[in-house]
């Protein structure tokens, strides 16, 4: 595989070899993480800018380290306490940091489209850290990269995502970055919280929890937002956890080797059972140390190559 | 229980029966239909000759009042008046003090109803928290809990976007949604509806287009999300237009009618009498004939009451300031008989159907046919015997109805649930 | 590219012989084959290493510790092409600390690979000391690197490759010089 983008903004952009492409850098680089001096030399001198406009810790944090790593000079500009606050609009924001010579700008927005938009206009490259309800590619590739660690395989693998798909660019990312490594994947959740003509997108849909997650071999999880209830998508968070959430009782009727997986942070209680999220069919902590070694993958496919 | 119905005449249209038959009843259950029956030995015998023995009939719109409100009405006094009026079955709303939004009322209202109640009751649960109109109920709780249907029945959920909500999250259950179509707005201080009575009498008027306009909404939503709609008490002209070109176009919509919208026209209330006061109100001469056209052509699927008692203390006084609503549960089968059966205006089979196999049918209820293993649900005619309406003789507590003094030809005669007759 | 071959410098015994003398000279240097640590360059490099870890354990009965390095990582002409290189992992399963670790690489040619295999094996731990021991050392070195172990001196021009072809990689064993 050789990697030709400037950017990566979606997982619909990308086809299989590409991906397998970026989870094997990610699985050599993973041992980088168990060395007492992590750290290699492979961008030094190069400048990386997280631009993130919605507030998130945890995968900022994750760019921080991957590219610190990987010894590029990290430079964290978020939304909040910048001239974003001061009405500067976007591209305006993105002109005066590309003034200081970056490689790489890492951006997460609540706009649908505006890493493109960034990508179109920088000369640099551009990773989408999440833009809206529209793609998180990072995640998507991380969730792989888990999948198969554990499974040994891709294809032919059935996995179920439940929760607020129609609000989530996790699930959107995942849905078309499993599908090109040939995943069966189907949905699940309330009506309310399923897209239109979902199922166009490749994707079976189902309304009922248990039928949905029998055969699975990867259950994925998504985060419920409180401010649901308010939009008149589910009647309370009680109503969801007892019939959305996931149990132990309900994990019974499920194969033995199911991996539960989900992008974080949880809602103990809500979509996953305290005791679910701690148990052995928990891959969650894996997701987080592969999301390292997958942005470090990433950047040093965009970062570490001459500019175009 | 067993009993042996000999020498009525069946009419059960799902069977394609309308003849002279037996009726055999073995353990509560409906054992054989036929002619010439023998039981086994010491059955006890009902001689239904001149009799019309049917499916048990099903009201699929009654207010119980229980919980919050028994002065009006309970669980008992309701099922009794159920009983009395020849129905089987009914289904109650969520309007309940508390409002039945939420499991534990349904459990409580389910609960009652074995106790006390003498026909089988099933509760509609609320669509919106408190029929607030502004967050779901706990709709899958309530469909678990045994709610057939969801309805803020008594307001309309103004909102379309939680509407539509509600019809998506309600899909699964495979319940319908009951709409009560009435724009806020348009309808808004309307104590009548609005025509020419309305003008003369000096009081303001509701039009009908509050109603169409409802109706005309829910029915698009309807169409966008795939839910079973169900028109409450449709009375329009308007309306059922509207329903019958979407029943043309396939989408999942049903009707009701009431009683008094297909007898009574705005007329009526000359009188002042808050007795002919409800919601929605008595409409025009145009309005009640295209109801009845629809209900014998099928675009309106059934009769349901609305039933909707009152203390005497609300509904005296000044017409404008009267709580809305008439009963409607011992009334409703006398008066279908002798002004829509008697003149042929509807045959006895079609009533049959639009008060039995179309209400269970919609509403997913067992009922509705004397097919053998059915449960032995029997509402037995007596299409000959005389009747006054005399509001003090009712079972219900509520004795709010236009009707009072009215004769006919054609009522109940015996009411039996699970084989059992119910005394009222 | 295409390449000419010119000449072959090693057959398959010449390439054996070259490899049991260089592991004799590794074990009379070292004192004996206990705590020899072998890790060769990805990816020819690894197949020379584990070739020689089984001599020597022929030779003395003991097994050395023998690892991979990928290099990649740590080559200083990153950047300098339009594709990024391809990662590959390296498993060093043994500790690195106090140990006298021989890299091993088929060709040693400007000395820039072995310059980063000595900083990724900094990276991971303080050897004793590096040794290096190449199947070929063919000059025009740009960096001061020398071999402790060669398996053949090879005098080419800057326009000529040298191509080690082995059994596990190539289903052969020799070593060509080619022209382009």
């Amino acid at each position: 595989m050789s990697w030709k983008r400037k950017d990566l903004l979606g997982m619909q952009d990308l086809d299989a070899a590409e991906i397998i492409g970026v989870l094997d850098t990610a699985a050599s680089m993973k041992e980088i993480a168990a060395r007492e001096i992590k750290k290699v030399p492979t961008l030094r001198g190069k400048t990386m800018v997280n631009l993130f406009y919605e507030s998130s810790t945890r995968t900022r944090t994750s760019f921080e380290i991957a590219g610190k790593w990987l010894s590029a000079d990290v430079i964290n500009f978020s939304a909040s306490g910048s001239s974003a606050e001061k009405g500067e609009s976007l591209l305006d924001t993105a002109r005066n940091i590309e003034a200081m010579s970056p490689d790489v700008v890492v951006v997460r927005h609540r706009a649908a489209g505006a890493p493109a938009l960034l990508a179109r206009h920088l000369r640099c490259g551009v990773i989408n850290a999440g833009d809206g309800a529209h793609e998180h590619p990072t995640q998507a590739l991380l969730d792989l990269m888990t999948i198969r660690e554990k499974k040994g395989h891709l294809e032919g693998l059935n996995v179920t995502i439940v929760g607020d798909i129609t609000h989530s660019r996790v699930a959107r990312s995942d849905i078309h970055g499993m599908r090109k490594m040939g995943i069966t994947v189907t949905v699940a959740g309330p009506p309310t919280l399923i897209p239109a003509q979902c199922q166009e997108l490749g994707v079976k849909v189902s309304h009922r929890l248990e039928e949905a997650i029998a055969h699975a071999d990867v259950i994925m999880m998504l985060r419920l937002q409180h401010e649901r209830m308010q939009g008149g998508f589910i009647p309370s968070l009680r109503e969801y956890s007892r019939v959305w959430g996931l149990s132990l009782a309900k994990l019974e009727h499920c194969r033995p080797d199911v991996l539960i997986m989900h992008p974080g942070p949880v809602n103990r209680g809500v979509e996953l059972a305290p005791e679910v999220a701690d148990s052995a069919y928990s891959v969650i902590l894996d997701q987080v140390s592969n999301g390292v070694a997958v942005r470090m993958a990433v950047l040093y496919l965009l970062a570490g190559s001459k500019s175009a | 229980m067993n009993l042996l119905i000999k020498g009525g005449r069946v009419v059960d249209p799902t069977a394609g029966i309308d003849a002279v038959q037996d009726v055999w009843i073995a353990d509560g259950r409906i054992h054989k239909v036929g002619r010439g029956l023998k039981a086994a030995a010491g059955t006890e015998t009902v001689d239904a000759a001149g009799k019309a023995v049917c499916p048990g009939f099903i009201d699929m719109h009654v207010h119980l009042r229980e919980p919050g409100f028994e002065y009006k009405e309970t669980i008992a006094s309701g099922t009794r008046a159920a009983a009395a009026g020849g129905f089987t079955a009914v289904a109650c709303m969520a309007n309940t003090f508390p409002v039945n939004d939420n499991r534990a009322v349904t459990d409580y209202i389910l609960a009652r109803a074995r106790v006390e109640g003498v026909v089988r009751v099933y509760p509609i649960g609320a669509v919106t928290r408190n029929l607030e109109g502004r967050q779901l109920a706990e709709l899958a709780e309530q469909a678990e809990g045994g709610c057939v249907a969801f309805s803020d029945d008594g307001k309309c959920v103004m909102n379309a976007e939680l509407y539509r909500r509600a019809m998506e999250y309600a899909l699964p259950f495979g319940v319908p949604v009951i709409s009560h179509a009435e724009d806020c707005d348009l309808g808004h201080g309307g104590a009548m509806h609005e025509g020419f009575v309305s003008t003369e009498l000096g009081l303001s008027g509701q039009p009908g287009a509050s109603e169409d306009v409802m109706v005309a909404r829910d029915i698009i939503l309807a169409e966008l999300t795939g839910a079973h709609l169900h028109i409450a008490h449709i009375s329009t002209a308007g309306a059922v237009r509207l329903v019958r070109d979407a029943k043309a176009r396939g989408v999942r919509v049903t009707a009701e009618v009431t009683p008094h919208h297909l007898l009574l026209t705005d007329e009526v209330v000359r009188s002042y009498d808050s007795n002919c006061k409800m919601v929605p109100p008595l409409r025009g001469k145009r309005d009640v004939e295209a109801c009845l056209e629809a209900l014998v052509d099928g675009t309106i699927d059934c009769v349901a009451t609305d039933h909707a008692p009152h203390a005497l203390s609300e509904k005296e006084g000044e017409f404008a300031e009267a709580a809305n609503g008439i009963v409607g549960l011992e009334t409703a089968v006398p008066l279908l008989l002798d002004r829509l059966v008697r003149p042929g205006v509807l045959d006895l089979p079609t009533l049959v159907t639009r008060l039995s196999a179309a209400p269970a049918r919609l509403l997913n209820l067992p009922g509705g046919s004397l097919a053998p293993g059915a449960a032995a649900d029997i509402t037995i005619l007596d299409l000959e015997r005389t009747w006054t309406v005399e509001p003090a003789g009712f079972r219900s507590r509520g004795r709010n109805t236009p009707f009072a003094g009215f004769t006919g030809a054609g009522a109940p005669w015996m009411t039996l649930v699970g084989g059992v007759r119910v005394p009222s | 590219m295409s390449s000419r071959e010119k000449a072959q410098v090693l057959d398959e015994t010449g390439l054996d012989r070259a490899l049991t003398r260089i592991a004799h000279e590794i074990v009379e240097q070292a004192g004996g084959g206990q705590d020899i640590a072998l890790v060769g360059v990805k990816t020819r490099g690894v197949t020379l290493a584990e070739r020689i870890g089984a001599k020597i354990a022929a030779i003395e009965g003991t097994e050395p510790s023998v690892g991979a390095l990928d290099i990649t990582l740590y080559r200083d002409d990153l950047g300098l092409k339009a594709e990024q290189p391809v990662v590959r992992s390296t498993e060093i399963t043994f500790p690195i600390k106090g140990r006298t670790v021989v890299l091993v690489d088929d060709v040693l040619f400007t000395g820039r690979t072995i310059r980063a295999a000595m900083d990724a094996l900094m990276d991971l731990g303080r050897p004793h000391v590096i040794r290096l021991a190449v199947l070929v050392d063919r000059g025009h070195r740009e960096l001061p690197i020398r071999p402790d172990y060669v398996g053949k001196n090879l005098p080419t021009s800057r326009r000529e490759t040298v191509a080690v072809l082995l059994r596990e990689h190539d289903g052969v064993d020799r070593v060509v010089i080619q022209e382009e």
